[in-house]
């Protein structure tokens, strides 16, 4: 019964069902895509799952690259928040928030309402589209 | 009055008046904040007394006003990535941890169905402002919970109004209890070690009852753990009087 749950849309199920362990993001781990693109809004019977962290540990934070599985289909994305605690004054969201990005960086969805934690703002030669499509900030 | 003899009746002095100064007493029951007293442990109380010192120099520059868990705050941080080089942050206090001058609060509110949490230093010279924008105590002193209560519980508006003290001497409790998001919760809180008296449980009674397996009752009269504060409060509340004239 507990797999039935777990398995229903991601999009209409709210991310507290999950295991409550905080870790950073790294293989396998469910994470929520927070822009408005299509391919992330879209229901699907699996949650879009990390499959490769370009980091040289496999742990993923706040402003790594990621792989991810969404839709039979592998798509690059950026992390904006992570539910593990950071460095103090820094935020901890309740979900592990992505933004799906192409190869060259550029995102693929036009608006992200979610807050995106000041600190992806040092790397702005990198995330400067990403930061301009983002709302608020925390 | 009818005497028993016909004589007049003994004379009764009026019962001596029962002065309550109300001064000593606001003295010894004002607020002392958490990260003031020492833990308890075999460190040497020069260390604390040199953090003490420190953490006053910090209070007269700038001003932490009393709070606890359970009020909503509005920080102003430093930063050199925001526009206009300071963020606000307005949230529900929901732990203060830490002793010295690295004590710290977390506070949590909900903006766009996403539940945010930062954790604070008291003392950090990037915090610019703290403002209490409610005052407002609850039943319990770690509202961890809440992660895993309706977000409705946790979301705050972040233009608040300051709510005006009423008061100048007490605190209201807020006597709320929270209902929770289905099970499975971060860490089960329905146990009794956590003592959480803010919750609305609606599980089964058999679930209730379960949980009681784990209470430690013995817990509250072992005495090795007993930590009485009162003396060691009384000496830091006059240390800092003396400080915070000079």
């Amino acid at each position: 019964q507990g797999l039935l749950r777990r398995s229903v849309s991601h999009s209409l199920l709210s991310f507290g069902s999950i295991t409550g362990a905080c870790r950073a993001i790294q293989k396998l781990t469910r994470v929520r895509v927070v822009d408005n693109s299509a391919l992330g809004n879209t229901p699907y019977h699996r949650p879009p799952k990390c499959i490769h962290v370009y980091n040289k540990t496999g742990v993923g934070k706040v402003g790594d690259k990621i792989l991810l599985a969404i839709k039979g289909e592998k798509k690059k994305a950026l992390i904006v928040g992570q539910k593990m605690p950071g460095p103090t004054m820094t935020p901890r969201f309740d979900s592990n928030n992505v933004v799906l990005i192409e190869d060259n960086g550029n995102p693929i969805g036009t608006r992200i309402k979610t807050p995106i934690p000041y600190t992806l703002r040092r790397r702005e030669g990198e995330f400067s589209k990403v930061l301009a499509i983002a709302r608020n900030f925390v | 009055r009818v005497s028993s003899d016909g004589k007049p009746p003994k004379f009764q002095p009026p019962p001596k008046p029962v002065i309550i100064d109300k001064k000593t007493q606001k003295e010894e029951t004002r607020f002392l904040s958490p990260e003031f007293i020492p833990p308890r442990g075999r460190t040497d109380p020069l260390k604390y007394y040199m953090e003490r010192k420190d953490m006053i120099q910090r209070r007269k520059v700038f001003n932490i006003p009393e709070f606890y868990v359970g009020h909503v705050l509005a920080v102003t941080t430093a930063d050199p990535h925001a526009s206009d080089k300071s963020k606000r942050f307005v949230g529900i206090c929901i732990q203060r941890g830490g002793k010295g001058l690295g004590a710290t609060f977390v506070l949590r509110n909900v903006i766009e169905d996403q539940g945010v949490e930062i954790c604070y230093e008291l003392y950090s010279p990037r915090i610019q402002a703290l403002e209490v924008l409610k005052l407002e105590k609850r039943l319990d002193e770690n509202l961890m919970y809440l992660r895993d209560a309706l977000p409705e519980y946790s979301t705050f508006d972040v233009n608040m109004k300051p709510v005006p003290r009423m008061d100048h001497e007490e605190i209201p409790v807020n006597k709320l209890q929270v209902r929770m998001k289905p099970k499975p919760w971060s860490k089960r809180w329905e146990r009794p070690k956590y003592n959480i008296k803010g919750i609305k449980f609606e599980l089964p009674e058999h679930k209730m009852k379960a949980a009681e397996k784990w209470s430690q009752p013995w817990l509250e009269f072992d005495m090795l753990r007993e930590y009485d504060t009162s003396k060691i409060e009384a000496k830091i509340r006059k240390e800092l009087s003396e400080e915070l004239e000079k």
